[in-house]
């Protein structure tokens, strides 16, 4: 395999990083749905952390897309 | 990306070309300060700004709509910062809103669909250099307002209330490492997050531009159903906008907690 060929398949493997941050950032907005709709009354105090969790899960997604840039383009 | 003649003809990183506007030897001290496309929105982006805050600075005692909307947004970062840091937080009001403000602002503006006047956006907040100054400045914050008012003691944040002994060399480098890694992940999700979608956006319109090209068929196989997703795409940045904005300033003042109250 040459190096442009395994540059491809490399941005490509980085991309399952991104899926995987799918699932979590569902998770997150999925378990926090689940519980609001169990007690509402406290859902609207909650969503401070509920966005801190979306942004951590989400980070490491965007850092799997950042590797797959670099790999593409640096 | 590179390569086939056909996927060349829309170019997805182009949009982000930072082109010097009013003449590129603008020079101090060997370093190049040229206007940019850059520098244009940013200027856009605080005018329309001040702005939208001239208007809803007349302290009517009962507000109209556009004193209603400046207030919510107003009232919306003191709720945030009240509920995160405490009563300390009330001093910090003024640089989180124009944080939270700026972003939003650049990041709307950004997606706005002037292209079809010819004129190009430039989403700023989509560059590394100006979101990391924007961490940057948050991160100092924190350092400054954390070692000015704990002294050295400010290091107690790194090993967490009731670690045993033996833990602590082992936890410390964590947490330290942890604490530095902060404005790197604060610049970066901004950054990324509008990257991402621009590049998502500018890929559709060449799947639609190119199945168009192809022939009728492939434009109503590729290109209509590329164009129907750009559109929904298009709200959900609207919504990544407005949600990257408020992480940006929740983190901000979440770490500035951590220098006030330490833990």
């Amino acid at each position: 395999m040459d190096l442009e060929a395994a540059k491809m398949v490399g941005a490509g493997l980085a991309a399952i990083g991104a899926g995987m941050a799918a699932l979590g950032v569902g998770n997150v907005f999925g378990s926090f749905l689940e519980s609001a709709l169990r007690n509402p009354g406290a859902a609207d105090g909650q969503q401070g952390r509920l966005f801190i969790g979306f942004a951590a899960a989400e980070l490491l997604g965007l850092l799997a897309f950042v590797v797959a840039m670099i790999i593409l383009f640096v | 990306m590179a390569g086939e003649a056909e996927t060349a003809k829309v170019d997805p990183m182009y949009q982000f070309t930072v082109e010097p506007l009013l003449g590129e030897s603008w020079n101090i001290a060997g370093y190049n300060i040229a206007y940019t496309n850059s520098a244009l929105w940013m200027t856009i982006t605080a005018v329309v700004l001040f702005i939208f805050m001239l208007g809803g600075m007349k302290r009517e005692l009962v507000p109209g709509r556009w004193q209603m909307t400046v207030e919510t947004f107003t009232g919306f970062i003191e709720d945030m910062l009240d509920a995160n840091i405490g009563e300390a937080g009330r001093k910090y009001v003024p640089y989180i809103f124009s944080l939270f403000m700026f972003i939003l602002f650049a990041n709307l503006l950004g997606l706005l669909p002037v292209g079809l006047f010819g004129i190009h956006p430039f989403t700023f907040t989509s560059h590394f250099t100006v979101t990391g100054v924007l961490a940057i400045m948050s991160f100092s914050i924190v350092l400054i307002v954390g070692f000015w008012k704990h002294g050295l003691h400010f290091f107690s944040l790194f090993v967490p209330h009731g670690t045993p002994l033996p833990m602590i060399p082992i936890l410390f480098p964590i947490e330290l490492i942890s604490f530095l890694v902060r404005p790197f992940s604060l610049a970066l999700r901004l950054f990324v997050a509008m990257m991402a979608g621009h590049v998502l956006l500018k890929v559709l319109s060449g799947f639609v531009i190119n199945g168009w090209n192809a022939g009728v068929g492939f434009g109503f196989l590729v290109g209509i159903p590329s164009f129907v997703l750009m559109i929904g795409i298009s709200a959900l940045e609207i919504l990544v906008a407005g949600i990257q904005a408020y992480v940006f300033a929740l983190l901000a003042s979440l770490y500035i907690n951590d220098a006030e109250n330490l833990h």
